[in-house]
């Protein structure tokens, strides 16, 4: 028998083989994935769209089908509204400030060759800390009394503050926090888009005619990072958008409902009073928020392609 | 257009000399390529004329006014980079009209949206435009001015860089290795074209590259740079007829040229593997040479033809060849009392001249060897004489067998 | 030829090589730039500073009106003895660890074959898959949590460390984290091991695997660091001190104290923030990288 022969009737059904070996593998090494995703993500999601047309609650022996109910309740709910327009202003302080100290401190940390990694660390700080402990002590800092905060301000003649009770400050306060918390991770994300520029590009800008650093920001430095800048946009409106933590730590909504977010507003309907029809309409609400946010991301991304 | 003058300008980083005690006249209109070995220091040389590097001593004159203290637009000098450094966000127009738009123009006139305001920008604008349309009529690129950088092909960018660079009649253009990102034909190409551009406008051109056939086909002058100094200042002819080192003869000229070890012999004659050349340096009897040939300048026969008037030959076997179409180099193993390996360019097929053995006899005039002493310097021709105007007695043939 | 230059013409003769005013300036620069860092450095110090010193402060001069940076009695002791009397908190960061580890090695071991099927294997619903994944990647826990609550207190998990990790096991992000970076791998390689006669199982964890480490190492920090802090699902599913992760603790810790305490309560922060903190400080190009990668997508 010769080598040829032998060869020739193999080569096609190992083709098929190989297809098959793909198939088989691809489709059990998906299966755990898969099995989860529909666990934790699809059935969810299914129940809560349910839910949220139910006036059910945890522990109620009659469960109705109450239609887009529970929706009306929320555009007539003083707490839900007051939440949702508390949630955008926080966002609305956070987005400008987090994302602009971001850039600056890239920018200025960009050009340091030596000191640059001890700012990178400090700034980066906040990031890894646990945010609920550091809320604890950010409430001692702004303590009226026995804060080094009001401290300093007294000692400078002014009255002191009281940031957390005060219901004007408090939504600015906890913005201020959470731009402590979000602004080294925006920095980072700056920097790796700082660094992604050539420095040729720079050379060529002072060769041709931009002389101070403000031009050459204009110039090259503005419209290269236009789609870092979008991204941190993004990702910056979406935390915000989700803040949760301060609030419950060092507020719990008030004073008098003026610290009162959408996520807070949603864990204690669904948690603590058991309202889960009320609760899943108000999820969903979010949900529909944070794909909106999603969905600018997306055509923002789409942006990259012309460079 | 000006000159650009160099005096003393050296540069180091720490202990580290990247230039040292650099001097050099380029004259206005001059066409001056700085060559050399990657990390001998050329772009930098170009960098601190632009002044994006600041020398750690020495000045830099342009037009005769000295310039470190200027910033690089100040010099009134446009760069041509490597990369081209076109601003990626801009369209060609934006990209050429931009040194024309900062000059002249000022914060508030191109801050966006507050620009629309300004009715000076209105007026300034139409007259950019007219000159960008000016420079890319020249290089041919008028269609692709509403194009950005990334729709371009690496020809077609070169020329943008080039708009770029002229739209500013600067007093000098910087070129860092301006064709190394184009491949071989089209660099051959724009070759030429720059040097037409140069002769057009008649404007000073420093060029640095590591590409000796750019520097000897394009230049006025050539600068030949290693370890931070010039080696050789002069016309490309010379640093091909004359190199002043053994670098530059072995940088210039391809196939690289042969260098032979060689001494001082009785009389002061040049041996050459124990045989005396017609050739009488005024080093000390003894010391050590080096003889350098041109591939060029070696003649290949059948070793029975080897020995001619005024020839000298040396035997070998012929190791390899290679077929260029026009020419054949050939690789020779070199036969006792010699040693090592000759290249030579020959225009015939090596079966012409290789006998059974594949020996052959490669020959050379005297007078084609440069000489260098045991630093690598050239023996200046003054101190050369050729044996045979003296009255020592004819040297025996160098043939063997 | 003359120069027709309009070069600007220099007031006097440099003879140094950068004259007095361009140095002025770079060093005027140089400080205004690094006034403005040190002062945001002091911003997002201050906290941590005045956690660590009040945590060894005592109580009068906690609560003393003149402000000292140094404590004049170090109750150091006392404040770290007490905290650690009040609440189980070494128990809380073994809690952290345990529900860290246990999220992360679930997550690789799900995504890491998902990933290479989806970027190297042909299967049908592979395009499916991928889009769900996508979607995936835009639902915040908080959306499946009241569902996932609901099924957990149904079959009775609640208060499980199962409960916390949970709705973490699969992490879409990391399916597409390690995707792109599987899809860069060369095929080449596959098809060679494939002709040595590798499994694909064995493909996935002995030949791509390996390369893929500076993937799975950021995505492991990225992890950690999440989970470790987070506290919207622990507080839902968890009211069991014994298992409580470190953010819940110090929340069950500042409701015991009703927040007057606050020696104790920042010694508590201290110990809580302490180890992702040094963990950073030790490998702070490998947190800062993975946490880039991550967040760049």
């Amino acid at each position: 028998m010769s080598t040829s022969a032998l060869a020739a009737p193999i080569v096609a059904p190992l083709r098929n083989r190989q297809q098959w070996v793909e198939r088989f593998a691809g489709m059990g090494f998906a299966f755990p994935a898969f099995m989860l995703l529909l666990v934790i993500d699809i059935v969810p999601l299914l129940v809560l769209l349910y839910l949220s047309f139910t006036n059910y609650e945890l522990g109620a022996l009659d469960t109705r089908f109450v239609g887009l109910d529970n929706f009306r309740k929320a555009v007539g709910d003083a707490v839900f509204r007051r939440s949702l327009g508390n949630t955008f202003v926080y966002v609305a302080i956070v987005l400008p400030l987090a994302v602009g100290l971001g850039l600056l401190i890239a920018v200025l940390l960009h050009s340091r060759k030596r000191t640059r990694s001890f700012y990178e660390v400090i700034y980066f700080l906040p990031v890894t800390s646990t945010l609920i402990a550091m809320a604890t002590v950010w409430q001692f800092l702004l303590h009226p009394s026995l804060g080094p905060i009001n401290g300093v301000l007294k000692a400078l003649g002014f009255h002191e503050v009281a940031f957390l009770s005060e219901p004007s400050l408090v939504l600015p306060t906890l913005a201020a926090i959470g731009i402590w918390h979000l602004v080294g991770f925006n920095m980072v994300l700056f920097l790796a888009g700082l660094s992604a520029i050539p420095r040729d590009l720079y050379e060529a800008a002072e060769i041709d005619g931009c002389r101070s650093g403000i031009d050459r920001f204009m110039t090259i430095t503005w419209p290269l990072l236009g789609p870092t800048t979008m991204f941190v946009i993004v990702t910056t409106s979406i935390t915000a958008f989700k803040v949760f933590d301060t609030v419950a730590v060092m507020t719990r909504g008030g004073p008098m409902g003026s610290s009162e977010v959408l996520l807070y507003a949603i864990y204690l309907e669904g948690y603590q009073y058991f309202h889960m029809g009320y609760a899943a309409a108000l999820t969903l609400v979010f949900l529909v928020f944070v794909l909106l946010f999603s969905i600018v991301q997306t055509f923002a991304l789409d942006r990259r392609v012309h460079y | 257009m000006a000159s650009v003058e160099l005096k003393a300008v050296g540069k180091s980083f720490g202990d580290v000399h990247v230039l040292s005690g650099i001097d050099l006249d380029i004259a206005d209109g001059e066409f001056l390529t700085l060559v050399g070995a990657s990390g001998c220091g050329k772009s930098t040389l170009l960098r601190i004329i632009a002044g994006l590097e600041v020398q750690s001593t020495g000045n830099v004159l342009i037009g005769g006014a000295p310039v470190d203290h200027l910033r690089p637009h100040e010099r009134r000098v446009a760069m041509v980079f490597q990369s081209y450094a076109l601003y990626p966000h801009m369209k060609v127009f934006g990209n050429i009209a931009l040194p024309l738009v900062m000059s002249r123009l000022n914060v508030f006139e191109r801050l966006p949206l507050i620009r629309m305001l300004s009715p000076r920008r209105h007026r300034v604008m139409p007259e950019i435009a007219r000159e960008v349309r000016a420079v890319a009529e020249q290089l041919q690129i008028e269609a692709l001015l509403e194009r950005r950088p990334s729709q371009l092909s690496g020809g077609q960018r070169q020329r943008v860089a080039l708009g770029r660079a002229m739209v500013r009649s600067p007093a000098a253009f910087l070129m860092d290795e301006p064709l190394s990102n184009l491949d071989a034909k089209l660099r051959v190409h724009m070759r030429s074209e720059l040097a037409d551009l140069h002769a057009r406008l008649g404007a000073t051109f420093i060029y640095v590259t590591h590409d000796q056939v750019e520097a000897m086909t394009m230049s006025s002058r050539v600068a030949m740079m290693d370890n931070g100094v010039i080696l050789q200042l002069g016309r490309p002819g010379e640093l091909y007829s004359r190199p002043a080192t053994v670098k530059v003869a072995q940088f210039i000229g391809t196939p690289t040229i042969n260098l032979l070890p060689a001494r001082v012999g009785a009389g002061h004659v040049v041996e050459l593997f124990g045989t005396a050349l017609p050739v009488r340096v005024k080093h000390a009897v003894g010391s050590a040479l080096t003889l350098g040939l041109r591939p060029e300048a070696v003649t290949a026969a059948p070793v029975a033809l080897a020995a001619r008037d005024h020839q000298h030959a040396l035997v070998g076997r012929l190791h390899r060849s290679e077929n260029l179409g026009a020419e054949h180099i050939l690789h020779v193993d070199l036969a006792e009392p010699a040693s090592g390996t000759l290249t030579c360019k020959v225009a015939s097929e090596p079966e012409a001249f290789v006998d059974g053995n594949r020996r052959l006899a490669l020959t050379f005039s005297p007078a084609a060897c440069h000489i260098f002493d045991s630093d690598g310097r050239r023996i200046g021709d003054a101190d050369v004489q050729s044996a045979a105007e003296s009255s020592v007695p004819a040297p025996a043939r160098v043939a063997v067998q | 030829m003359a120069t027709p230059l309009a070069l600007p013409v220099p007031t006097r003769e440099p003879r140094a090589v950068t004259p007095l005013s361009v140095l002025a300036r770079r060093i005027a620069s140089l400080l205004l730039v690094h006034a403005v860092l040190i002062a945001g450095a002091v911003v997002i110090l201050l906290p941590f500073v005045w956690m660590v010193i009040t945590s060894i402060k005592s109580p009068p001069e906690i609560f003393a009106v003149d402000f000292s940076l140094w404590p004049k009695h170090f109750s150091g002791a006392e404040n770290y003895g007490h905290a650690l009397a009040k609440v189980p908190l070494v128990r809380f960061a073994l809690n952290g660890i345990i529900v860290c580890l246990g999220i992360l090695v679930v997550q690789v071991l799900v995504a890491v074959p998902c990933a290479y099927a989806l970027a190297k294997l042909r299967f049908p619903g592979r395009n499916a898959l991928f889009t769900l994944v996508l979607l995936g990647l835009c639902i915040p826990i908080q959306v499946p949590a009241l569902p996932l609550y609901m099924g957990l207190a149904k079959v009775g998990m609640l208060n499980t460390y199962f409960a916390i990790m949970m709705p973490f096991f699969l992490s879409v992000f990391a399916i597409f984290l390690f995707r792109q970076f599987f899809k860069g791998y060369p095929d080449e390689i596959i098809q060679a091991a494939r002709l040595d006669g590798m499994s694909e199982f064995e493909i996935v964890w002995r030949i791509v695997v390996p390369s893929a480490w500076p993937a799975i190492a950021a995505f492991a920090v990225f992890s950690f660091v999440a989970h470790w802090n987070d506290l919207y699902w622990p507080l839902i599913v968890i009211s069991d001190t014994n298992l409580a992760t470190p953010p819940l603790g110090m929340m069950f810790f500042a409701d015991a104290e009703s927040g007057s305490n606050y020696g104790a309560l920042t010694a508590a922060a201290t110990m809580l923030t302490a180890p992702l903190v040094l963990a950073f400080l030790f490998a702070r190009r490998r947190f800062i990288d993975g946490i880039t990668m991550t967040g760049i997508k």
